[in-house]
């Protein structure tokens, strides 16, 4: 595959396909559906189908009496005075606003550590660094979750060093920092993978360029290196931003340790799996999955336009 | 790929001295991302006594790794190599299927015109910024009604779907498969299916690799969806089974497997970490087409 010296992304610009347009008007006919209906049919079934469930769902109520009613936008007025949501969605907006700047400026280094070439053995980090990224997330969490432990995690061997129980990882005031961490432990390598990946494409007679007129390390960083990861670091925000609103593993399966640390609505996704699951209360979970997913697409939305637009400058 | 041929000829062309102080600073990265995965190792090692009793970093009196991979496997009747033999099925299928279908549908958006093209360009674009996790609820109270629930098909079906190896598939398909190629094969009278399985799929072959790796860590990873799906532990892929095995061991009749979990545990990442060591140039071929325009 070749790469051109343009790097903006081409998933931050939704207008401009990613394709070169033919200069040569090729046939139209039906025959690309052979090729195309097979996937756009599942898709049906699992993309758009549970969607226009889920909307569904959100305008009836189940009742005691007279069974499913159409109640309009009730669940929805309900839950936007539902303190059970507003406190699980300013949890992960809290959780959004730290762990993802921190998780992007380590895997933002880490990469121009690799790339600068100033670095022994560069290939061994960069695959030791991204190595986590291959651990499935119940595999990294219950790993953490005992290494948080008081009974045989590093937590307890650090307390027993210290006299005192003062690393508390899992109590109510740290919870959502060791939360961040194990996130951060898991994607930071792939955000580097990603960023790196981008540093490599730029063509070298820039740096020639750069070198001539004398410009040093961190100037190169500052003038071709950070313009040139502007797509990526759109790319990377988004899907931060769509992890972070959509948190459910990490803290649903640390929660049978801290039951009451960890409560049932800690963060929207996992009350509306509660609100399915143990409430049986369908047709407000997927009022909650409708409002959540809604929030998310907007974010991601507005931080693509915002990326683009910087873009055009 | 070109990109690595230009990554050579870059370095190659400036050559700055090696920094002692800046591999020192990355080396605590390291650290932090390995001390984990070597604590899972020594821990996995352990009885269930040395557990609590030697310290967490550093081998335990008895080097008991084999007898707990005995034991991890033979537990309740081998459970454990039955859910391994879930998530197989799972990948097998489900990211065998989603490559297949994310291949041939990038194919088509890439070399052919038709009607409703556009269409199609913007639903999946749109499905590329909804996640699924927001989707698995529905999709659950959906396949409820269908009576697909607690089967195999419950997790298999959300999992053919990967709108981003269709992008993958469809940048890469722009340059690797030459119009005028397809053009001849037209000429020679050859079908549209049999050129895309004689020829396309060949030129295809890096770009398919890489959406494979992707769609398999996706469904060998995948917790969330077969945990509201399933509720049979027959049907139980490995991550959903480990997580099950650990809060067993916390509830109040608790029969501790601690053991268990770990060297479940790192049992579970063995596979997936070797076929990404083995296979890590398509990694980053991958993630380059997917943030480099064209």
């Amino acid at each position: 595959m070749t790469t051109t010296s343009t790097v903006p992304d081409a998933r931050a610009n939704p207008e401009v396909p990613p394709v070169k347009l033919e200069v040569r008007r090729q046939r139209r006919n039906w025959q690309g559906w052979a090729f195309v209906a097979p996937f756009m049919a599942v898709f049906a079934l699992v993309f758009i189908a549970p969607l226009a469930f889920a909307i569904y769902l959100s305008l009836y109520r189940r009742q005691m009496i007279g069974g499913n009613t159409f109640v309009g936008l009730e669940n929805y007025s309900q839950l936007l005075s539902d303190a059970s949501f507003w406190s699980g969605l300013s949890r992960v907006l809290l959780f959004l606003v730290i762990q993802v700047p921190i998780m992007l400026i380590l895997a933002l280094a880490a990469a121009f550590a690799i790339d600068s070439a100033r670095l022994h053995a560069a290939s061994f980090f960069r695959l030791m660094i991204f190595l986590p990224y291959a651990v499935p997330a119940v595999v990294a969490v219950l790993m953490w979750g005992f290494i948080y432990g008081d009974e045989f995690g590093l937590a307890a061997n650090l307390n027993d060093f210290l006299g005192s129980k003062v690393v508390t990882p899992l109590s109510q005031k740290w919870i959502l920092a060791s939360i961040g961490n194990i996130v951060t432990w898991e994607f930071v390598g792939y955000n580097m993978l990603l960023f790196y990946s981008t540093l490599t494409t730029i063509p070298g007679d820039l740096f020639e360029a750069a070198e001539l007129d004398g410009a040093g390390a961190f100037r190169v960083i500052r003038s071709i290196k950070l313009p040139a990861l502007r797509g990526s670091l759109v790319i990377a925000t988004i899907f931060s931003i769509i992890g972070s609103f959509q948190l459910f593993n990490e803290p649903n399966i640390l929660r049978p340790l801290i039951k009451n640390v960890i409560t049932s609505d800690y963060t929207p996704n996992m009350y509306a799996y509660n609100l399915a699951f143990a409430g049986q209360q369908h047709n407000y979970s997927a009022t909650v999955a409708i409002v959540m997913g809604v929030i998310t697409a907007v974010i991601a939305y507005v931080v693509q336009l915002r990326g683009s637009r910087m873009e055009e400058r | 790929m070109s990109s690595r041929k230009r990554e050579n000829s870059v370095r190659g062309a400036r050559n700055p001295r090696k920094s002692i102080a800046l591999t020192v600073l990355m080396a605590f990265f390291v650290l932090y991302t390995l001390v984990p995965l070597f604590w899972l190792f020594v821990n996995a090692s352990k009885t269930q006594p040395d557990l609590f009793s030697s310290f967490g970093l550093w081998f335990g009196d008895d080097f008991a790794l084999f007898s707990n991979i005995h034991q991890t496997l033979t537990y309740n009747d081998g459970i454990y190599l039955r859910w391994l033999g879930n998530t197989l099925l799972y990948v097998v299928i489900g990211a065998g299927g989603a490559t297949l279908l994310a291949t041939m549908a990038g194919y088509g958006m890439a070399k052919f015109r038709f009607p409703g093209r556009r269409g199609v360009f913007s639903v999946v674009l749109g499905a590329v910024a909804v996640p699924g996790t927001a989707l698995a609820v529905p999709t659950f109270l959906m396949f409820s009604r269908l009576g697909l629930t607690n089967t195999p098909w419950a997790v298999i079906i959300p999992s053919l779907i990967s709108p981003f190896g269709l992008y993958l598939i469809w940048v890469f398909a722009v340059e690797a498969v030459p119009t005028e190629l397809l053009e001849a094969a037209r000429m020679d009278g050859a079908s549209e299916f049999r050129t895309f399985f004689t020829i396309s799929i060949r030129l295809l072959a890096p770009g398919i690799v890489t959406v494979l790796l992707l769609t398999t860590v996706a469904t060998w990873n995948n917790y969330f969806l077969p945990l509201i799906m399933l509720s049979d532990p027959n049907w139980y892929p490995l991550t959903v089974g480990l997580n099950q095995w650990n809060s067993q061991s916390l509830g109040a009749a608790a029969q501790p497997i601690y053991n268990l979990v770990l060297t479940g545990s790192l049992l579970a990442i063995i596979p997936i970490v070797i076929a990404f060591l083995v296979l890590q140039r398509y990694w980053q071929s991958g993630l380059t087409a997917g943030s480099v325009k064209q």
